[in-house]
C-alpha cells in the first residue's frame, strides 16, 4: 500500500516528468500501434483472399446425381475439407452468366461441366493441403479435370509468408526501440530521484522496499503510455479512412487489453532494469 | 562493539585508501577521525555502515562482520545506525517532519507510532517549533539538525556523521556539536570525521589522526604512554 502511495506521489512531486515518460512510452507504442495495425489489415486482406482459395472438380457428363452426392459426402469427410457442393450443368450456365455478363450470350448449357467445388478449412489451405486434396480427388473415375489454380495459390502463399517474416521483424524492432526508449526515459525518472534513493539506503531500505514504488510507477506509465498510444492509433485510422476512402479493422478488445498489459510490461521492465542497474552503482 | 582487524581497503583507480588499520571503539563513546584530505576518513565511515568492504581484513560492527555479510543483510546493520552528512541530504520537497518520518517509513514502522516519534526526534534537535518548514526555509544548522534527527528517530547504537559541520558557520556548528555531545550522553556512540582541529582540541573526547591511510595518532593509546612516562 505504501509502495503504491509512493508511486502515485511520484506523480504529484514530477508532473513534468512523469508527463514526457507517458508522452514518450505513448508515441513509442503508437509507432508500434500503427505497424500493429498496418500487419492486422494485411493478415486481414490475405485471409479474405484465402477463403476464395477453392478446388473445382470437373465432372464427366451423365455422371449419376446420387453417385456425385454420394463422393461429395466421401470427400466432406475429409480433415481437411469444409465445404462441398455440386454445381449441376445449369447451376454453372448460370454462375458463368452472372460472372461473365457481357458473354451471357454465347453460354450454352452443354458446354460447362458440372463440377464439385471444395473449400478448405482455415489452416488447410496452403499449396500443400491443396494438392494432396486435389490429388485424392483426382482418383475418381469421373473426375475430368480439376482446377485449383496452383500458381497463384503458391504466390498467396509466398506473399504470406514474406508478410509474416517481415511483419515478426519489424515487429521486433519497432518493440526494441519502444523498450530502450521507454527504458531511457525511466531511467531519467530514476536519476532525478536519485538523492531519494540514496537516502533510503542509508535509512536501511531493503532493494525490494525501494524498487517497489518505480515499479508500480512505470507499470502505471506504460498503462497510461499504452491507453493514449491506442487513442492516437484509433484517430490515425479515422484520418486514413476518411483520407484513402476505405475502412480498415481496428484491434478487437482482447487485442487492445493485450496492448495494454504489453505497455505495463514495458514499463515495468524498464523501471527493472533501469533501477536495479542504479541500485547495483549507489 | 566496533573492531577494524587489519583492514586494507584499495580502490581501482586511486589506489590505497586504508593500509592495515586495528581499531577498536567500546560502547557509548565519541570518537573524531581527523587528517587531511583522502586521509581515510570518509573510507573508515563507509566501512562502518558497509557501504564498502575491505579488501583485506575485517570490521565487525555490533555483531555484524564485513566477511560473509550478504548485500541484503546490510540493511539490517542500517536500521540500528543513524549517518549524517555534511552536505545534509533532506529532500527538498518534504517538509522537516516528513524528512524525518521518511526513515521510520523505509523501515516499516507503523502510521500510528510515527507523529510520536517524528515530534520527540525533532524537539531532541531543538526544532520543535519547525516541524512543517521546508529544508529551504531552514538554516544550514537547522538543516543538519532535522537530518540528525533522521539519523536518531530509528534510536541508534552508534550516529556516523561524516564532516557534519564542513558546511556551517562557527555559531551553527558549536550548536551541532553540542547536539552530539547531548546524543553521545545519553548513550549513542558518536564517530565524528572533522577537518575543524579547533573543535577536536576544544574538547576530551577520544581522537584519531589519519594520514595517508594509516592511524598516525589515538589519543586512547597516547594518554597510557604519557601517564606512564609521567609517573617516571
Amino acid at each position: 500500500m505504501l509502495s503504491i502511495g509512493t508511486a502515485i506521489s511520484a506523480f504529484r512531486r514530477s508532473p513534468l516528468l512523469s508527463a514526457l515518460s507517458v508522452t514518450t512510452i505513448a508515441f513509442s507504442l503508437f509507432a508500434f500501434g500503427l505497424f500493429g495495425l498496418v500487419a492486422l489489415n494485411i493478415r486481414d486482406a490475405l485471409r479474405r483472399v484465402e477463403e476464395r482459395v477453392e478446388i473445382r472438380a470437373f465432372v464427366a457428363d451423365k455422371t449419376p446425381v446420387e453417385r456425385l452426392a454420394a463422393v461429395a459426402a466421401e470427400i466432406g469427410a475429409y480433415p481437411e475439407v469444409g465445404i462441398v457442393e455440386i454445381v449441376t450443368q445449369e447451376q454453372a450456365l448460370e454462375r458463368a452468366r452472372k460472372e461473365l455478363g457481357e458473354f451471357k450470350d454465347v453460354f450454352d448449357s452443354a458446354i460447362l461441366p458440372a463440377s464439385l467445388d471444395v473449400k478448405l478449412k482455415p489452416g488447410f489451405r496452403d499449396p500443400g493441403h491443396v494438392r494432396s486434396v486435389a490429388g485424392r480427388m483426382r482418383g475418381y473415375d469421373f473426375v475430368d479435370d480439376i482446377r485449383f489454380g496452383e500458381e497463384w495459390i503458391t504466390q498467396l502463399y509466398k506473399l504470406r509468408n514474406i508478410a509474416g517474416v517481415a511483419g515478426a521483424a519489424l515487429g521486433l524492432a519497432f518493440a526494441a526501440v519502444a523498450v530502450i526508449i521507454i527504458g531511457a526515459t525511466i531511467r531519467m525518472a530514476v536519476l532525478a530521484r536519485s538523492t531519494e534513493i540514496s537516502i533510503m539506503r542509508f535509512v536501511g531500505a531493503t532493494d525490494g522496499f525501494i524498487r517497489r514504488p518505480f515499479l508500480i510507477e512505470g507499470s502505471i506509465k506504460g498503462v497510461l503510455g499504452g491507453a493514449l498510444a491506442l487513442g492516437l492509433t484509433w484517430l490515425a485510422m479515422r484520418a486514413l479512412e476518411r483520407y484513402l476512402q476505405f475502412e480498415t479493422l481496428f484491434f478487437d478488445g482482447q487485442l487492445a487489453t493485450m496492448g495494454l498489459l504489453f505497455g505495463a510490461l514495458i514499463g515495468f521492465l524498464g523501471s527493472a532494469v533501469s533501477v536495479g542497474r542504479h541500485l547495483r552503482k549507489v | 562493539m566496533i573492531r577494524f582487524q587489519k583492514v586494507t581497503k584499495a580502490y581501482a583507480r586511486s589506489g590505497t585508501a586504508l593500509r592495515d588499520v586495528n581499531l577498536r571503539v567500546g560502547k557509548g563513546e565519541f570518537v573524531f577521525l581527523t587528517g587531511p584530505s583522502g586521509a581515510g576518513k570518509s573510507t573508515i565511515l563507509k566501512l562502518l555502515y558497509m557501504e564498502e568492504r575491505p579488501t583485506s581484513g575485517q570490521v565487525r560492527v555490533s555483531g555484524f562482520s564485513s566477511q560473509g555479510l550478504r548485500r541484503r543483510d546490510v540493511p539490517k546493520l542500517r536500521r540500528r545506525l543513524g549517518i549524517v552528512f555534511q552536505d545534509f541530504r533532506l529532500l527538498e520537497d518534504r517538509t522537516a517532519e516528513a524528512n524525518v518520518a521518511f526513515a521510520l517509513e523505509v523501515t516499516g514502522t507503523p502510521r500510528s507510532a510515527m507523529p510520536g516519534k517524528v515530534s520527540r526526534a525533532l524537539a531532541q534537535v531543538g526544532l520543535a517549533s519547525k516541524t512543517r518548514a521546508y529544508p529551504r526555509e531552514l538554516s544550514g544548522g537547522e538543516q543538519q539538525r532535522v537530518a540528525i534527527a533522521r539519523a536518531l528517530v530509528n534510536d541508534p547504537f552508534l550516529l556516523i556523521a561524516d564532516e557534519p559541520t564542513g558546511n556551517l558557520d562557527e555559531r551553527a556548528t558549536r550548536g551541532v556539536f553540542q547536539l552530539l555531545r547531548e546524543i553521545n550522553a545519553s548513550g549513542t556512540a558518536v564517530i565524528m570525521a572533522t577537518h575543524d582541529l579547533e573543535l577536536v582540541r576544544r574538547s576530551e573526547y577520544r581522537t584519531i589522526e589519519l594520514n595517508h591511510g594509516e592511524i598516525v595518532f589515538d589519543s586512547a593509546e597516547a594518554a597510557p604512554q604519557a601517564a606512564a612516562m609521567g609517573a617516571d
